[in-house]
């Protein structure tokens, strides 16, 4: 088996867990939805989070997209502790170092494709004329120079899902976060979102892709899988890797 | 964020439910329509009074039985039923115990249904009929437009004259000089003398379909039992309107057969006292409105916050989105409260524009000179803000403090 590390040199590290833990208490019960993870992903990863629903899975991706802090453990987001951060540090990363792309695209309805991308810039406080060129710009970057001004429901599935990808790239974050990105897709517009992804790594972007579909997850260069709660293998696909290396 | 983002944020989701937004501002337009225009209005009226409009003729003072506000009286009420009415021969006493202390002493008592008929043409049944002397034209501020008016001889001799007021000429006499005419009145017969010009309206009344007649004959024809006379008084001049006061109450009070230690059985207007009168039921009327506002608005303020605990609710997901591209707790606080605060404030520039407007137009009625009541208008918009943010917060409080977890699951 080939040392991919070897092959691809990796960047610096962005996030780094340290055996984490989250419950919560419902009614008397006590759910121990993470029981103690450790994961570290560089800049310029493309890793695949997998398990089977109450795997810990949905925990672990609201933690690393700092929607939710852990109950115990140590997580470093480029350097800095989120672990104690408050609500508004915690906003102010996931606005300009995290980019969120959902199953159900979770677009604002009554916005324009261009009013949807320039929210992120918004809340980041970027004055007007910037924001509506760079919002522009990134829907030109992911195909969708053509419908600045539509609204979602003027929008097929995957136009929507590229929407919501260029919301998520426009403060150019430090990762991408998507969970199940092709789940309210068929297959043929999921592999267009796909290679879409795929190009963003390519272009350097850190991508974690959260799905339970193996299919989607062989697109990532690492797969995480999560059961109860604990991280049941961790593995680099050196064929993949290999494949990659050769067009590049 | 800016603040043109915020408003424009809250534009957008005011706009997603126009009906609900229009309704919901209609309960703040409502309150605040309501005390601006009662406050409008009454600030007319009141700038009108206090830059000169007299109630009475200039330099006059009236008695009376009873006094301007007696509804206003309560439980005073029965101390002015049980005074007795003053008689036609205490205010002929009065007037000879006054007779070259003043320029005027009019004596007049009033009837409110009479009927002038003339070659088959009536007037309305709801004529005033005043029995006066000649003095009553000054004193009530009417003047002659032709023919004359009534003199002494024919009070003294009971003459069946009138003179008539402009309603009643042009409705009995278009086509014709009334002069010399003869008409009927309550069913008698009357020969019109004179014509009153056109005098308006007053505080809604015509003061235009009025028929006057010497005294006597008044007395004759409609009865003397139960009628108390007014009697109205002018001084020489300004400067000796006082001394006249003085000396009228001394007379008056003779002419009543009061002893030193009784108080007055009369009352006594001037423009004064008819002012501060004014004052003091637009004062009452003024806290009635602003009381109703008050509750209107608490009303109106409790539908903001209804609706926007709804919308709160219905927007969940959205707030969630919000939240994971980067939303503070902040930001979706002050988004909901500009909302609540906007449809607060439309309702109110509104309810005042329209308030302005209504007040203005009673106060056209009334012949008031129209005003702007720029600290009422300031008011309400300093209450409408104060209602958006004490009626929003609650609910803009319960929008930031979502998890944007559970918030982004909802569905």
């Amino acid at each position: 088996m080939l040392n991919t590390d070897t092959m691809r040199p990796r960047g610096p590290i962005v996030i780094d867990i340290e055996n984490i833990t989250k419950h919560y208490v419902m009614g008397e019960e006590t759910v121990h939805a993470l029981r103690g993870v450790t994961l570290q992903i560089h800049r310029n990863e493309y890793l695949a989070i997998m398990g089977p629903s109450g795997s810990g899975k949905s925990t672990l991706m609201n933690m690393l997209g700092c929607l939710d802090t852990p109950s115990s453990g140590r997580y470093e987001f480029n350097g800095k502790d989120v672990s104690s951060m408050d609500d508004d540090e915690l906003a102010a990363i996931r606005n300009r170092e995290i980019g969120f792309v959902f199953q159900t695209f979770n677009l604002l309805p009554r916005s324009t494709s261009l009013r949807n991308v320039e929210l992120p810039l918004i809340y980041a406080g970027v004055d007007p004329e910037t924001r509506e060129e760079r919002a522009a710009q990134t829907l030109r970057d992911v195909g969708l120079g053509e419908r600045l001004h539509h609204k979602p429901n003027e929008l097929s599935g995957g136009q929507r899902q590229r929407v919501a990808i260029a919301r998520a790239l426009v403060n150019n974050p430090s990762i991408i976060l998507a969970d199940e990105p092709t789940g309210n897709l068929d297959s043929k517009t999921g592999e267009e979102i796909m290679a879409l992804l795929e190009n963003l790594y390519q272009a350097g972007h850190t991508i974690i892709l959260v799905t339970h579909e193996a299919d989607i997850a062989r697109h990532a260069r690492r797969t995480v899988h999560l059961r109860d709660g604990l991280i049941e293998s961790d593995a680099t696909s050196a064929a993949t890797e290999l494949q990659t290396l050769a067009f590049t | 964020m800016r603040f043109r983002e915020i408003i424009a944020m809250a534009l957008t989701s005011l706009g997603a439910n126009k009906l609900r937004s229009a309704l919901t501002m209609t309960g703040i337009t409502i309150g605040v329509f309501s005390v601006i225009s009662v406050m409008t209005a009454i600030g007319a009226l009141q700038a009108s009074i206090e830059s000169g409009i007299s109630f009475l003729g200039a330099n006059i003072f009236q008695f009376a039985k009873y006094p301007v506000n007696v509804n206003a009286g309560g439980r005073n009420q029965k101390k002015y039923e049980n005074r007795h009415n003053v008689s036609y021969r205490q205010a002929l006493h009065y007037h000879q115990l006054m007779e070259g202390y003043a320029r005027e002493i009019c004596l007049k008592s009033f009837d409110f249904k009479g009927q002038a008929v003339y070659n088959g043409l009536k007037t309305t049944p709801s004529l005033t009929v005043a029995g006066s002397n000649s003095s009553f034209l000054t004193a009530n501020s009417y003047t002659l437009a032709y023919g004359r008016n009534i003199n002494d001889e024919d009070v003294a001799l009971a003459r069946r004259v009138v003179v008539i007021g402009k309603t009643i000429e042009n409705r009995l006499f278009p086509h014709e000089s009334p002069i010399g005419k003869v008409m009927k009145l309550n069913g008698q017969t009357f020969t019109v003398i004179g014509g009153l010009k056109a005098k308006g309206t007053a505080f809604g009344q015509s003061q235009d379909d009025i028929c006057v007649v010497p005294i006597t004959r008044f007395f004759e024809n409609f009865g003397e039992a139960n009628r108390t006379v007014n009697i109205a008084t002018q001084s020489f001049s300004q400067e000796n309107y006082n001394a006249t006061f003085d000396r009228a109450i001394g007379a008056m009070r003779i002419a009543r057969g009061l002893r030193a230690e009784q108080e007055n059985d009369f009352d006594i207007y001037s423009n004064d006292s008819l002012k501060s009168a004014f004052t003091s039921i637009a004062g009452i009327v003024r806290i009635g409105a602003f009381v109703i506002s008050l509750i209107a608005l608490i009303a109106a303020g409790i539908g903001i916050m209804n609706i926007m605990l709804v919308s709160v609710t219905e927007r969940t997901k959205e707030i969630g989105i919000r939240k994971s591209i980067g939303a503070r707790s902040r930001d979706i606080l002050r988004q909901f409260l500009t909302e609540a605060v906007f449809i607060s404030e439309a309702g109110g520039i509104l309810g005042i524009i329209l308030g302005v407007v209504g007040g203005d137009l009673l106060a056209m009625w009334l012949q008031a000179d129209l005003i702007f009541p720029f600290g009422w208008a300031i008011a309400g918009l300093v209450v409408c803000s104060a209602i958006g943010i004490g009626f929003g917060f609650y609910p803009a409080w319960r929008a930031a403090a979502l998890d944007p977890i559970d918030a982004l699951r909802f569905e």
